[in-house]
């Protein structure tokens, strides 16, 4: 019998990744404590050279290898590099804290990798069990990271939560991805269509598992009513933790969305549909509305991630190129505004004091205008204020929620970005109309200046020019489906 | 003409250009390079759109100056800029308040010079590109990145109870925007994929979208106009909001909600209109007998004033939905003069303000034995503030009542009362605060206008009793676009 080795191409930067993960443990091992700066610029090399396989490999085809186990498209290929982009900023922004906090050490960087492994696997997979091991992959590394300071009370409480609500989330999908599997005989994601469409299966045994999928799937975006664990682990992991958690995965769940539900279960939109009407309404409900009740800035922006969960499924509602197109502008546009929120968060926390209290902010503007313009960017991002990319995302759903004919749930969520808005308000108001508790200076490293001026003003142009990524998402779009 | 010159995105973005300047000086070590920066900006900006006036085509109720280019084509969306005999006086009011409003500023203010002159000149800009806009979408991010710097000045600089203002000011705006961004939404659908305004104008649509439509405009329209009953933020903002805010705010803002009726609600939706005209004009009689009366009783002068600009919006909405040619043309003029008068008032009362630190009538009297040049300042525009035949304020109103005449007898009777609430709020005001003997040892330090507030009410004075008595300028270039517009709404959609 002969063995055909698989093509391995398409998952190259996959392969590097893990040997590079190794790699770093091992660099680490033996750098020493005063030369813990090696495993940092390793991983940021780690991150480059993936990009740059990926970006190598960039095809407009969609090749399957592994015995149709992984996928490699556009889709794959673009979340994929901003999933590399993401992380290597979260990297640059959380250097001093951990730092400053004895965090700088080798398992926090392997832990990063591999939760990024889990997503990039989550990203390609075209198998239900490799989806499932990418997820499982990155949770896992979460939930490690979250605990990683283990004399934090907050930290392990947070840690706990996370696990078990984790482990009870997958146990879900799991569930639901065995019951596809007992109607239709396969867990191909491409051949699962067919086998829908061709209708040879019991739809009551697909529904229901369908329903258990759809409801793992919300706790993993942290959509309501599943959203219980989101403002415990955000407040309760370092603030480096919570911007990496915030961050990147949203890009892999997008994915994961799109390879479970659409590809896979495209031909049950109409049942899917309701429920995400459901969840969408009842996530913004529940963000915004309790955002607004929070003094912790951690959680308020917890709640925040919930409303714009909620926001993101609405894209998916319309289950057309145009709605998903506009869920992963939606995706991009708010990574990069978290990204810089979190930033913003990390910035007020100095040596043994961490930002927590959104009074924090108070009078942000007299002790530096120029963070404080970019956290107002931001802010008003988050609001959904033109000329802020936010905008243009929260506008594309909206567009794709009409044309799907829900004009009046596009009335509902703009009522609730209404409320949303109070709270991002609020914020503003506290750097710019009152007056600060502190006089500290606010010291920066000159790569995280950068890097925050860079961030707030992608916010600002890519929303007088948002044509570049409402492009790039629709091409990633078109050329998978 | 073969070489178009940008005249449009000039007016847009120069002052916005000058806005980022004036920030980049920094704090107030350099406050008066940013006091310099921001008068040259914003002179240049008044000079740049003279040519707007003098090369208008008055003949013609098409778009003028038309700029179009793609800005994303993901939803066929253009930067699309043109003005018409509306929008075009209302830029030009935009940009003369604006250097009135940096030189009101020059002493007053103190703190945050370069953000405080660097919004307001970013606010013309951006208010310039809400009238020019032709794209639905464009219109929009600029009618709702006009809040951002308004929200800053009412919030940084604004009274004692300034942060509920300013909150109040941006989520009772948003509310009503966002509705109208649904509605352009559905119009971009049902017109087959276009943000073009023209092509909404052309469209038609059944009675019930309509209506639907009409209402999703109202809210964001009626919000910054504004209408009874969702006046109430006005007076808090205005109360609150520095002289230069308050006049900016009546003079320019309100505007916006005028001029969205005019481009959006009787354009696209004209069996609505018509269908919900009796509304309109009750809503509107409203606001200028109940709001007047309202007025009558304020003990703050600013409070007063912001009244009375509700009052005399009224008459704006009064005009638009008698949906005559003397209607809107007279509700035209009484928003451009409207912005004259009010900007006046407001610093009139600022003037006071500077000196005793009070809004409060109580606090004075007898003021023109100190002050006789400014009291004399002040007549003038309460007379005109109270419609004053041989002023701006009247040429407005007495042509909205004509219209109202031909419409409904007891329309024009009840939008006549305005000429005795209008006179009875303003001049009692006038008197309690001018006349009498001095109130108080504090009124008995006051020092007359300097000439910086002798150059601002000079020019605000020769304003408001040029278009009083010669208001044809005015009119004729506006008397087409209204008429095609009138032709337009007169012609079902459905």
């Amino acid at each position: 019998m002969n063995f055909i080795p698989p093509d391995f191409t398409p998952a190259s930067s996959e392969i590097f990744m893990l040997i590079m993960v190794c790699v770093v443990m091992l660099a680490d091992l033996t750098a020493g404590d005063n030369r813990r700066y090696v495993a940092y610029l390793l991983t940021q090399i780690t991150l480059l050279g993936c990009a740059l396989l990926t970006f190598i490999s960039f095809s407009t085809e969609v090749t399957h290898t592994f015995n149709g186990l992984y996928v490699d498209d556009t889709m794959a290929d673009i979340l994929k590099l901003m999933v590399y982009a993401t992380v290597s900023a979260v990297l640059v922004y959380s250097h001093t804290y951990i730092s400053d906090r004895g965090m700088l050490k080798g398992e926090f960087f392997s832990l990063i990798l591999f939760a990024t492994m889990g997503m990039m696997v989550m990203i390609s997979a075209s198998h239900f069990l490799t989806l499932y091991i990418g997820l499982e992959l990155l949770s896992l590394s979460l939930y490690a990271l979250v605990a990683l300071r283990r004399d934090s009370l907050v930290a392990t409480e947070a840690a706990m939560k996370f696990f078990v609500l984790g482990a009870l989330a997958s146990g879900f999908l799991l569930y639901g991805m065995s019951m596809v599997y007992g109607a239709t005989g396969t867990l191909h994601v491409s051949q699962l269509a067919q086998i829908i469409q061709s209708e040879a299966s019991s739809k009551e045994v697909l529904v229901v598992g369908l329903v258990f999928i759809v409801a793992g799937i919300s706790f993993k975006l942290s959509a309501a009513p599943f959203h219980m664990w989101a403002p415990d682990v955000y407040q309760g992991a370092p603030t480096a933790v919570t911007l990496f958690i915030g961050s990147a995965p949203k890009l892999a769940a997008f994915g994961f969305v799109m390879r479970l539900l659409v590809e896979g279960m495209g031909e049950m939109a109409a049942d899917w549909q309701g429920m995400l009407v459901i969840l969408a309404v009842m996530s913004m409900a529940v963000g915004n509305i309790v955002a607004i009740a929070q003094t912790n800035i951690k959680r308020m922006l917890a709640y925040s991630t919930i409303s714009h969960m909620g926001f993101l499924l609405l894209g998916f509602i319309s289950a057309d190129s145009n709605g998903y197109s506009s869920a992963l502008f939606y995706v991009i546009a708010y990574v990069l505004m978290t990204l810089g929120t979190f930033a913003m968060v990390m910035l007020l926390c100095r040596n043994g004091f961490e930002a927590e209290n959104i009074n924090d902010f108070k009078g942000l503007s007299k002790r530096n205008s120029w963070y404080a313009f970019i956290a107002l960017l931001l802010m008003l991002s988050l609001a959904g204020i033109p000329p802020m990319v936010g905008f243009y995302a929260k506008f594309s759903v909206l567009q794709a929620v009409v044309n799907a004919g829900y004009v009046w749930l596009a009335v509902v969520a703009v009522l609730f970005s209404l409320i949303g808005a109070f709270y991002y308000l609020r914020i503003i108001k506290l750097m710019y109309f009152d007056e600060p508790e502190t006089n500290e200076p606010i010291l920066l490293n000159s790569d995280v200046k950068i890097l925050l001026s860079a961030n707030g003003f992608a916010v600002l142009a890519f929303g007088i020019f948002p044509q570049t990524l409402m492009g790039l998402s629709l091409y990633a779009i078109q050329s998978s489906m | 003409m073969s070489f178009e010159f940008p005249l449009l995105s000039l007016i847009i973005w120069l002052p916005i250009v000058f806005g980022i300047a004036v920030f980049a000086t920094g704090n107030d070590r350099n406050a008066q390079l940013a006091r310099w920066i921001s008068l040259v900006g914003s002179i240049l900006g008044l000079l740049v759109a003279i040519p707007l006036y003098t090369n208008f085509d008055s003949t013609t109720g098409a778009m003028q100056f038309i700029k179009n280019h793609v800005w994303f084509e993901r939803f066929n969306v253009n930067y699309h800029l043109g003005v018409d005999g509306i929008s075009m006086p209302l830029i030009l009011l935009n940009c003369f308040i604006t250097p009135l409003v940096i030189v009101a500023g020059w002493e007053v203010i103190k703190e945050r010079v370069s953000q405080y002159m660097g919004a307001f000149l970013i606010m013309s800009g951006i208010v310039n590109g809400v009238f020019a806009s032709l794209d639905a979408i464009l219109f929009y991010v600029f009618w709702e990145a006009s809040l951002i710097p308004m929200f800053l000045i009412i919030g940084i600089w604004g009274g004692p109870n300034r942060v509920y203002a300013a909150i109040k000011f941006f989520l009772y705006t948003l509310l009503g925007s966002l509705l109208m961004l649904i509605a352009f939404i559905y119009l971009y659908l049902t017109s087959g994929g276009s943000f073009l305004i023209e092509d909404y104008h052309k469209l038609s649509i059944p009675l019930t979208p309509q209506i639907l439509i009409f209402v999703a405009f109202l809210l964001a329209f009626a919000v910054k106009v504004p209408m009874w009953p969702v006046h109430t933020w006005l007076p808090d903002a205005h109360v609150e909001a520095p002289t230069g805010g308050s006049v900016v705010l009546a003079a320019i803002l309100l505007k916006l909600g005028g001029y969205g009726f005019l481009r959006f609600s009787l354009p696209i939706a004209p069996d609505a209109s018509h269908y919900l005209a009796t509304m309109m004009i009750v809503l509107s009689l409203i606001a200028v007998v109940y709001i007047g009366l309202i007025a009558l009783m304020q003990a703050d002068m600013k409070k007063l004033i912001a009244y009375s600009s509700v009052a005399h919006m009224g008459f704006v909405t009064l005009g638009f939905f008698l949906l005559n040619a003397y209607g809107i043309e007279g509700a035209m003029v009484q928003m451009i003069s409207h912005g004259f008068i009010s900007g006046a008032m407001f610093l009139c009362v600022g003037v006071l303000y500077d000196r005793l630190h009070s809004r409060q009538i109580a606090d004075y009297g007898g003021v023109v034995n100190k002050m006789p040049v400014f009291a004399a300042f002040f007549m003038l525009f309460a007379m005109a503030n109270a419609g004053l035949p041989g002023t701006s304020g009247f040429v407005g109103e007495f042509m909205v009542i004509m219209s109202a005449m031909k419409v409904n007898f007891w329309y024009a009777f009840l939008a006549a009362t305005t000429l005795i609430f209008g006179a009875a709020y303003t001049l009692w005001m006038y008197k309690r605060v001018i006349f009498g003997s001095v109130a108080s040892p504090a009124v008995e330090g006051l020092k007359d206008i300097s000439r910086r507030e002798f150059v601002l009410l000079t020019i605000l004075a020769i304003s408001v009793l040029w278009i009083g008595v010669y208001p044809y300028p005015l009119t004729e270039v506006m008397h087409t676009t209204v008429d095609q517009l009138l032709t337009h709404v007169s012609n079902s959609k459905l």
